[in-house]
């Protein structure tokens, strides 16, 4: 099974993602919302982060979505003081691509790679067709 | 005089005042091509590290160091505190278990800092961010240094180039951060990350000034 950490500068936005996407895989998929800075104002947090990962540690891997900028750099300072499950870092857009892991990792065989791929394909994920 | 904790102290009590002096500035600077938070996220962090200081007061330098980065790491919630927070642990790293340092070793420290924000940010001269005002401090204090200039003297020139190199990101194109999703519209602009690293080399030059001026 592999576990889905959402990060957001936006607590609410993170969590919003976690809502929307928790949908496809009923409860079977382990999502984590950590968005937001340490008081929950605009931002990112090392600490939330590192506390989504410790709650996903029971996967056999995790993708991390993020937003922009300093989400990235939240994700990898983390990392450093994380050693559980192997974690990639998605560069597909948050709500696009963690829809799709989410369909992909609703397979519990699915491997970090598939749904890393899965996630990636929201890149091109065409919405209006004219 | 070597370099002792006591001077580390003084440095980042030092840089926690100017960067407090000057959050509005470096707030509005962000405001201008980033999301307005460089100066409070800045203020917030440096206060805690000053509160966590006297815990670590009776420790080696490398520790102090390590302190300060975790505790940026953990209360910046913008791209500023993975960049410092990586700086200040890969200084600090660079420092384990010592109780003084020389000349040399404050360019190893910054070097490892610069190493630091590098490897976190993946920035490049050239793009706007505090690498650029990082790289022409260390190349100004490299060559103070080799020149014969005393500790305090260099890292005032260091100081100096990192003013120089912060006013240079104006006519820069952002290609880093969240000021790169502007593009041209970037340009114009002072970037704050630079301008907050030039404030920090001033901290660390009157600490080195200011024990050339006792010895």
């Amino acid at each position: 099974m592999i576990g889905l950490l959402i990060v957001s500068h936006s607590a609410r936005l993170a969590e919003g993602v976690q809502e929307f996407v928790g949908q496809i895989g009923g409860d079977q998929i382990p999502i984590v919302a950590a968005g937001g800075a340490s008081d929950g104002s605009l931002g990112t947090s090392v600490e939330r982060i590192l506390a989504g990962l410790e709650q996903l540690r029971a996967a056999d891997g995790i993708l991390a979505l993020v937003d922009l900028g300093s989400a990235v750099m939240s994700v990898e300072t983390a990392l450093e003081h994380f050693s559980g499950p192997p974690v990639q870092i998605s560069n597909a857009p948050l709500v696009e691509g963690a829809y799709l892991a989410a369909v992909e990792a609703s397979n519990a065989e699915a491997t970090l790679a598939q749904v890393a791929a899965a996630a990636l394909q929201a890149r091109e994920l065409m919405k209006v067709y004219e | 005089m070597p370099i002792t904790v006591e001077h580390v102290t003084h440095f980042l009590t030092a840089a926690a005042e100017l960067i407090h002096a000057h959050r509005d500035e470096l707030t509005s600077l962000d405001a201008a091509i980033g999301d307005a938070d460089h100066g409070a996220n800045l203020d917030r962090g440096f206060a805690a590290v000053i509160a966590r200081l006297p815990t670590v007061a009776d420790k080696d330098i490398g520790t102090v160091l390590k302190t300060t980065g975790m505790t940026i790491v953990s209360t910046v919630g913008g791209a500023s505190g993975p960049l410092y927070g990586t700086a200040f642990v890969r200084a600090g790293m660079a420092l384990a278990d010592r109780h003084e340092m020389s000349a040399e070793d404050v360019v190893l420290a910054l070097e490892a800092a610069l190493d630091g924000i590098v490897a976190r940010g993946k920035a490049q001269p050239g793009e706007k961010t505090m690498v650029d005002a990082l790289v022409p401090a260390l190349e100004a204090l490299r060559a103070a240094l080799a020149a014969g200039r005393s500790l305090g003297r260099a890292v005032q020139a260091a100081a100096a180039a990192a003013e120089a190199g912060a006013q240079a990101t104006i006519p820069m194109l952002a290609m880093k951060g969240r000021a790169s999703y502007l593009g041209e519209r970037s340009i114009g602009h002072q970037d704050p990350g630079a301008t907050s690293t030039a404030y920090l080399l001033r901290a660390l030059a009157m600490t080195c000034s200011r024990n050339e001026e006792e010895a």
